[in-house]
C-alpha cells in the first residue's frame, strides 16, 4: 500500500495506480477529455492537470492520468494554479473546435467564455481516442495519425479506405467532437443494430437492457453483434463495468425439470403485411404496422412519444388505419378480435399527442367492439373526431416526392374518393407462433384448422394431452382480459391436478429474534453508495458521507462501491451490531427496486425491517443532473438530510396476520358458479354454493345446440351431477342471502334456503350471479306470437326437428332475424357480444333443417370475433342474407295478413327493402341479473353503469374486485360465450385459492390507524376511502357517548386518503404519518 | 439578482406511477433542474392540504403533487379524491396570499419519464419567473 495526501486528507491505495485513478476513487472529480477507462493513459489533452508536491522537489503541474501514484505525494486538485492551467488548455481546445457541444461544456465548466485566440473550426482535437481504440481494443490500426505539427491529421493507412476496418463504429462512438471517423476508413456505412423492442425503428448497442421494464433488468450481449464474441477484440464493456459482471463465457444451459403439469402460453405472431405488397409495407417508409405505431406512441419508444412518421420524422397531419390486414380473408378465415379496438385506441392517443387538428380515418368492415365497455369507447372515439369509413382498402399508392400515401376508396353512397395521408397504419392480425408445429410435435398436442392450439368448448384451458394446459392467444386471438382470465383458468386446472403436493417445495426462511428498540434514542447509520460510477461519477460521495456524519442522531456513515452487493450487505449487518444502529439509511437508488433487499438485510441483523429509509441520489441526482456535479452533490446532501429526518421518526411496524377460514361461498349455480365450485372442491376446499332457483344450470339449460353443432345438455347434466355428488360442495337451492359480513379470510353469511335459515363461515366469495335475456318491448314482441326472441326460437327448433318441414298449417318459408335488440342503444349502450354468433347459429340450424327456408339477418356490425368468423362465412355460403341497417333507421315490423311485414333500409345497397316474413326473431341482448344490486351492497362492491359488476381493473384484474377476497366470473361480469364463462369461472377458483391455500393472511404493515384521543367521529374520512375500510362506531364510555371510526385492517391498503382528509390528526398511515412527512418537508428547508 | 434565485420545490410523488416516472427519467438520463425535492407518498390521495400550505408558508417556493392518471390509480380512485383536494388547496392558497402557480397537480405515469422531466423544467421555470415566495 502507498499513502497519498489528496487536498489535505490522507488516503491509502494499492500500488500501481495512476494519480487520476486514486483521486477519482475517493470521490474528487478531475476534468478530462483524452482519457478513457478502457484505454492506456495518453496525456494528450492535459485537462486533468493537478498540482504535485514531492518532498525535496519543486512543486509541479502534472497530467494526473499518466502520472504514477507514488508513496508520499501530496496532490492538490483545486488550487488557483491548477485552475489557471486547465483554463488555458480549455481555451485552446475551444478555439480549435468551437462547434463541439462537448468541448463547449468543458470550457464552460472551467470558466472559459470566448477564446481569445482565433477560432479554427477544426473537426478534430487530436486526442487520439479513435486511433487508440482502434489499435488497443480492436487491433485493427485502420486509423492513425500522420504528419507532424500543423500537418498532423487523422488518416487511414495510405490515406485510403481499407478492408481492415470492420465499420464497428467504436471510433465514432468515442470521438469527443462527434467526427464520423469511420467515413475515412471504410467504404461501408456503419449499419445500426436495430432495437427489436422498438421494431427496428431505432438502434441499440451490442450490449443493452432489452427495455426499461425488462425482467430481469440486466443488460445482455447480442452475440451476433458483439465484437469480442465474433472477433475476440474490444472487451470494453468488461473494463468499464465496475461490478465485474460481464461474462462472455455464458453458454446456453440445458436443464432437466421434473414437473407435474405444463402450461403452454407461447403467445402469437403478427401477420407480416409484406405478403400483401399492394398495401405497400416494406416498400413505402410511411406505411407501418399497428405495433410499430404503438411503439411510436410510447414514451419509451423511438421518438420519445412524439408522433412522427418514419421518412422525415415530421408529425403527420392525416393518418389512415387499415383494418383486417391478415384477418378475415380467404387464407385466414378468422377475426383477430383485437384490431378494431387497438386502432381506435391508437387513433385517440395519436390525437391526444399531436393535438386536435390530426385527422384519423379508420377503414373497416365491421367494428368489433364486443368487449366490456368497448362500444362506449368506440362512441367516445367518434365523438372525439375519429372518422370511421366502411370500406376494405384494396391498395395503397405512394406519391413520390412527398412520400405521402394515396388511398382510393368507395364511400357508402357509392362515390369514388381518393384521399392523401401522411402515414398509413396497417392493423395487422394475429397468427399462431412461428414455432407452432414444432411446439405441437414436442408436446404431443393437436392444432386446429387455423394452426392454433386445439381446445374444446367445455375444456377451454386444456390441450388434447392430459396434464398440458394452455392460455393466451395460442388457443384463439384474444384481448388482454381474456388472456389474463385464461392464464388464471389454466393455473386452476394445475392446482386441481397437483393439489396433493401443494406447498411441498417451499422452505420457510428463519430470522433472528427482533431487537427491541422502544424508548431508544435514534442511532442512525448512513450508507452512501457509489453505484460504480453511476453516482460517484457526478456526486461527490465522500463529501456526502462527511455531511451525513454531522447530521443529528447519525452515529455512523460510510460509502461503498455497490451497497447492494453481497459483501456490503454483510458490512451493513456488522455495522448495525458494532454501532448499535437502530435506524438505517441507504443513499443509493430507488426504493421501488431495492427497499425490499435492504429491509431484509436489516431484518437479518435483528432490526425491524421498517426502521429503514432510502435516499434516491442516483435516479434523482447523478443521472438527472449529470452536468451539474456540485448542485447534484448539494441535492444529495438534502436528500440524505430528508431521509434522516424521517428515519428519526420511524417506528417498528408489524404485519399482523389473520387466520383464513378455508371455505368459499359461490353465489349463483349457473355454469360459471358450478364450474368455479367444482374447481375449488377439486383443489380440496369446502364450498357453499347458493342458487336462487330450484334447478342448477342457469342460462345453459336453454342452450340446446352450439355453433359447432355440439349438444351441451349432456355436458350440463354431467356437471350438475358432479356438483351434487361432491362431498366438498354444500348445495343450497331456492336460497337467498340474508346477510353477509366480514372481510377477506373471514366472512360470515346467513342464508334462507327452502324456508330454513342457515349460517356459515368462509374465507372468500365468488360472485357468479349470471344475467338474463332481454325481454323486448319493440318489434311487436309479446303482441304477435310469430315474433320471438332467439332463445325462444332455439327451444322451438330443438324441441321439434321436423317443425320447419312438417308444419302442415303453415310451413315457415321466411325468417327475419333482427340484431341488437336491447343492445347498443340509448338505454343499454353496451354490445351483448354473443348475439351475432347466436343468430348465425340459429340461421345455420334453420338451413340445416330446411335449406329452402329463407333467412335474413338484419344487423349493424357482425361481431363474429375469433374463430366464430368462419361460421359467418359458412352462413353466407349457405344463402343466409345479411342486410345492414343503421341505428337511426331501425327496421319496422307490422302484421300484414298471414305474414309479418319487415321494412328496412339497406345501408349497403342504399335502398329500402320490404320482406314478408313468417317469423321475426329478435336477437335480444344480455341484461344483468336483478339480484346484482343487493349482492353488490352485501359485499360493498361496485356495479358498472350498465348494472354488471365492476372488476378491479378492466385489463389486468378482470376476475378480482377491488375488495380483497371477492372474485367474479361469468355473465355477472359481462356478456360472454360458454367457453369464456368456464375460463373465468376456473380463473376465479384459482384467484380464490391464492387466499384459501394459506393458513394466515399477512396484512400490510403500512396501513391506517385511528388515534383514539384525536378522533371525534366526524366521519369525514369514510367517504374518501376507496376500499370502504372505515366505519363509524358509537359506544358508551365513562357515561357518555364516544364516537369514533374503526379501520378494517384486512380491507385497508394504506393509500392515506383518510389521513389527508382528517382535520384533527385522528387517523394516520403507519410509516407515512403526517409528522414523518412534515419532517421531510422541514428538512428541505434545512430546519 | 433574479437570475441567481434557486427555488426550493417539493414534488409529492405517488409510489406507483409518478415516483416510477421519476425513476425512469433517471434511467433514461433525462436532465432537469436540481431544484426539485421528491417526497415519496403511497398515493397522491395521501397529501394533506396542511402539508402543502405549511410548506408554502414556511418558505418552500413551489409544491407539485403527482399521481397516476385517472383510471390507473393503484388504489382504484385515490387520485380522484386527490384531484378534489387539490382544487380545495388552490382555493386556500388565495387566502394565504400565495400565487396559484406555486401549486400544481399533474398525472404522470410510470412510463412518462419525458413528461416528468418536462413538467419539472416547466415548474422551475414558472417559479423562477415568480421569484421567491413572499413567506421566505
Amino acid at each position: 500500500m502507498i499513502q497519498l495526501n489528496i487536498n489535505g486528507n490522507k488516503f491509502e491505495f494499492p500500488e500501481g495506480k495512476t494519480l487520476l485513478e486514486s483521486i477519482e476513487s475517493v470521490g474528487h472529480s478531475v476534468p478530462k477529455l483524452c482519457h478513457h477507462k478502457a484505454l492506456l493513459p495518453y496525456g494528450a489533452c492535459r485537462l486533468c492537470l493537478v498540482e504535485v508536491h514531492e518532498e525535496g522537489r519543486n512543486t509541479s503541474i502534472q497530467a494526473s492520468c499518466s502520472y504514477p501514484a507514488l508513496n508520499g505525494l501530496s496532490i492538490f486538485t483545486d488550487t488557483d494554479r491548477v485552475k489557471r492551467a486547465r483554463k488555458i488548455v480549455a481555451e485552446l481546445l475551444l478555439a480549435r473546435c468551437p462547434d463541439s457541444e462537448n468541448i463547449r461544456r468543458i470550457a464552460f465548466d472551467l470558466g472559459v467564455g470566448e477564446p481569445r485566440i482565433k477560432k479554427k473550426y477544426d473537426d478534430c482535437v487530436y486526442c487520439g481516442l479513435c486511433v487508440r481504440i482502434c489499435e488497443e481494443r480492436m487491433g485493427r490500426n485502420s486509423v492513425s495519425f500522420s504528419g507532424r505539427g500543423p500537418g498532423k491529421k487523422v488518416e487511414p493507412p495510405f490515406g485510403k479506405q481499407n478492408e481492415m476496418c470492420w465499420t464497428c463504429g467504436a471510433c465514432n462512438f468515442i470521438c469527443p467532437v462527434g467526427k464520423k471517423v469511420s467515413d475515412l476508413t471504410s467504404m461501408n456505412v456503419q449499419i445500426p443494430i436495430p432495437n427489436l423492442f422498438n421494431l427496428g425503428l431505432d438502434s441499440k448497442p451490442a450490449i443493452h437492457i432489452l427495455y426499461p421494464q425488462a425482467v430481469p433488468n440486466t443488460p445482455m450481449i447480442d452475440k451476433e453483434k458483439c465484437i469480442y464474441l465474433n472477433h475476440e477484440a474490444c472487451k470494453i464493456c468488461e473494463t468499464v463495468c465496475e461490478a465485474k459482471a460481464i461474462n462472455y463465457e455464458q453458454k446456453e444451459e440445458k436443464l432437466e425439470l421434473n414437473v407435474g403439469a405444463i402450461v403452454l402460453s407461447p403467445g402469437f405472431e403478427l401477420f407480416d403485411p409484406k405478403i400483401k405488397p399492394e398495401l405497400g409495407y416494406g416498400l413505402f417508409p410511411n406505411v407501418i404496422t399497428s405495433l410499430e405505431f404503438e411503439r411510436i406512441l410510447s414514451a419509451s419508444g423511438p421518438f420519445s412519444g412524439h408522433v412522427l412518421r418514419p421518412s422525415d420524422r415530421q408529425p403527420p397531419k392525416r393518418i389512415a388505419f387499415l383494418q383486417c390486414v391478415g384477418s378475415r380473408d380467404f387464407e385466414r378465415d378468422y377475426c383477430s378480435s383485437v384490431c378494431c379496438m387497438y386502432a381506435t385506441k391508437e387513433a385517440l392517443i395519436a390525437k391526444e399527442h399531436v393535438g386536435g387538428n390530426l385527422e384519423c380515418d379508420i377503414f373497416f368492415m365491421d367494428i368489433r367492439a364486443h368487449g366490456k365497455g368497448f362500444d362506449e369507447y368506440y362512441q367516445r372515439a367518434i365523438n372525439n373526431g375519429v372518422n370511421y369509413i366502411r370500406c376494405r382498402v384494396p391498395a395503397v399508392e405512394e406519391i413520390p416526392y412527398t412520400q405521402n400515401l394515396l388511398i382510393k376508396y368507395l364511400t357508402e353512397d357509392d362515390k369514388k374518393v381518393s384521399r392523401e395521408y401522411d402515414l398509413v397504419v396497417l392493423s395487422v392480425g394475429i397468427k399462431p407462433p412461428k414455432s407452432v408445429t414444432d411446439i405441437a410435435e414436442k408436446f404431443g398436442i393437436e392444432l386446429n384448422e387455423f394452426n392454433f392450439c386445439k381446445t374444446s368448448i367445455f375444456n377451454p384451458t386444456e390441450s388434447s394431452r392430459d396434464g398440458i394446459y394452455v392460455a393466451g392467444p395460442f388457443t384463439e386471438p384474444k384481448d388482454i382480459p381474456e388472456t389474463v382470465m385464461q392464464a388464471s383458468g389454466a393455473a386452476s386446472r394445475v392446482l386441481s391436478l397437483l393439489c396433493d403436493v401443494r406447498g411441498s417445495l417451499i422452505t420457510a426462511k428463519e430470522y433472528p429474534p427482533e431487537i427491541d428498540v422502544a424508548g431508544q434514542k435514534p442511532r442512525i447509520g448512513v450508507f452512501v453508495c457509489h453505484c460504480g460510477t453511476n453516482i460517484a461519477g457526478v456526486v461527490n460521495v465522500p463529501d456526502v458521507v462527511e455531511y451525513a456524519k454531522k447530521l443529528p442522531d447519525v452515529v455512523f456513515a460510510d460509502n461503498s462501491l455497490y451497497t447492494c452487493s453481497n459483501d456490503t450487505q454483510e458490512i451493513i449487518k456488522e455495522k448495525i451490531k458494532e454501532y448499535k444502529l437502530n435506524r438505517v439509511i441507504v443513499a443509493s437508488c430507488t426504493p421501488r427496486t431495492h427497499e425490499p433487499l435492504f429491509r431484509n438485510t436489516i431484518r437479518e441483523a435483528g432490526l425491524n425491517p421498517y426502521l429503514f429509509e432510502m435516499a434516491n441520489i442516483r435516479d434523482q441526482c447523478s443521472w438527472v443532473h449529470m452536468f451539474e456535479p456540485e448542485k447534484a452533490t448539494e441535492k444529495s446532501k438534502d436528500l440524505v438530510r430528508m431521509a434522516a429526518a424521517k428515519a428519526r421518526l420511524l417506528e417498528p411496524l408489524q404485519k399482523s396476520s389473520i387466520p383464513v377460514t378455508k371455505a368459499a361461498l359461490v353465489i349463483g349455480g349457473g355454469l360459471s358458479g358450478m364450474t368455479s365450485s367444482l374447481a375449488l372442491a377439486n383443489q380440496g376446499f369446502e364450498v357453499h354454493l347458493v342458487e336462487k332457483e330450484k334447478e342448477l344450470g342457469g342460462n345453459l339449460r336453454n342452450i340446446k345446440y352450439l355453433l359447432n353443432g355440439e349438444k351441451p345438455q349432456e355436458e350440463l347434466e354431467r356437471i350438475v351431477q358432479e356438483v351434487k355428488s361432491s362431498n366438498k360442495i354444500n348445495l343450497y337451492t331456492q336460497a337467498e342471502i340474508k346477510s353477509l359480513e366480514g372481510s377477506v379470510g373471514n366472512f360470515k353469511t346467513k342464508i334462507a334456503a327452502n324456508g330454513n335459515e342457515k349460517e356459515f363461515e368462509h374465507g372468500v366469495v365468488v360472485v357468479a350471479t349470471g344475467a338474463k335475456e332481454y325481454k323486448p318491448k319493440e318489434y311487436l314482441y309479446g303482441q304477435d306470437e310469430y315474433v320471438m326472441t332467439h332463445l325462444e326460437l332455439e327451444q322451438r327448433l330443438a324441441a321439434d326437428d321436423d317443425w320447419l318441414a312438417t308444419d302442415k298449417k303453415r310451413p315457415p318459408k321466411t325468417f327475419v332475424i333482427i340484431q341488437c335488440v336491447g343492445s347498443r342503444d340509448k338505454e343499454r349502450p353496451y354490445c351483448s357480444r354473443i348475439c351475432c354468433s347466436e343468430s348465425i347459429k340459429n340461421a345455420l340450424k334453420i338451413k340445416e333443417l330446411s335449406p329452402k327456408t329463407n333467412v335474413y339477418i338484419l344487423y349493424r356490425d357482425i361481431r363474429t370475433y375469433g374463430f366464430r368468423e368462419s361460421y359467418y362465412t359458412k352462413a353466407r355460403q349457405q344463402g343466409v342474407m345479411f342486410i345492414r341497417y343503421d341505428e337511426d333507421k331501425k327496421p319496422e315490423v307490422s302484421r300484414n295478413g298471414d305474414g309479418l311485414q319487415v321494412e328496412v333500409f339497406d345501408q349497403t345497397l342504399r335502398i329500402p327493402i320490404e320482406i314478408l316474413a313468417d317469423f321475426v326473431v329478435l336477437a335480444a341482448g344480455v341484461v344483468p341479473s336483478d339480484g346484482n344490486k343487493s349482492v353488490g351492497q352485501f359485499l360493498k362492491v361496485p356495479l358498472t353503469s350498465d348494472g354488471f359488476f365492476l372488476e378491479a381493473h378492466m385489463k389486468l384484474r378482470p376476475i378480482d374486485f377491488a375488495t380483497d377476497g371477492v372474485f367474479l366470473c361469468g355473465l355477472a361480469h359481462s356478456a360472454k360465450a360458454i367457453e369464456e364463462s368456464i375460463i373465468q369461472a376456473q380463473a376465479a377458483a384459482s384467484r380464490a385459492a391464492t387466499i384459501l391455500s394459506k393458513d394466515f393472511i399477512e396484512l400490510e404493515a403500512n396501513i391506517s390507524q385511528v388515534i383514539d384521543e384525536n378522533c371525534d367521529g366526524c366521519a369525514f374520512c369514510i367517504e374518501p376511502c376507496p376500499f370502504k375500510a372505515i366505519t363509524l362506531i358509537e359506544f358508551m364510555r365513562n357515561g357518555s357517548i364516544k364516537k369514533t371510526v374503526e379501520v378494517n385492517e384486512s380491507a385497508c391498503k394504506g393509500c392515506g386518503g383518510c389521513q389527508a382528509t382528517c382535520p384533527k390528526k385522528g387517523i394516520i398511515v403507519r410509516g407515512f404519518k403526517l409528522e414523518q412527512i412534515y419532517a421531510q418537508v422541514n428538512a428541505v428547508l434545512g430546519v | 439578482m433574479q437570475n441567481d434565485f434557486e427555488p426550493k420545490i417539493i414534488a409529492f410523488c405517488c409510489n406507483w406511477c409518478s415516483y416510477a416516472g421519476a425513476d425512469l427519467a433517471g434511467v433514461s438520463r433525462l436532465q432537469y433542474p436540481t431544484n426539485i425535492r421528491v417526497i415519496r407518498v403511497m398515493c397522491s390521495n395521501m397529501v394533506h392540504p396542511s402539508l402543502v400550505i405549511d410548506a408554502l408558508t414556511k418558505g418552500i417556493d413551489g409544491v407539485i403533487m403527482c399521481g397516476c392518471h385517472i383510471g390507473d390509480c393503484h388504489y382504484i380512485e385515490g387520485n380522484k379524491s386527490a384531484e378534489k383536494r387539490a382544487n380545495a388547496i388552490t382555493l386556500m392558497l388565495e387566502d394565504f396570499g400565495i400565487e396559484g402557480e406555486r401549486f400544481r397537480l399533474e398525472w404522470i405515469s410510470a412510463s412518462e419519464a419525458p413528461k416528468f422531466a418536462q413538467v419539472m423544467r416547466e415548474v422551475v421555470d414558472i417559479i423562477k419567473k415568480l421569484g421567491p415566495s413572499s413567506y421566505s
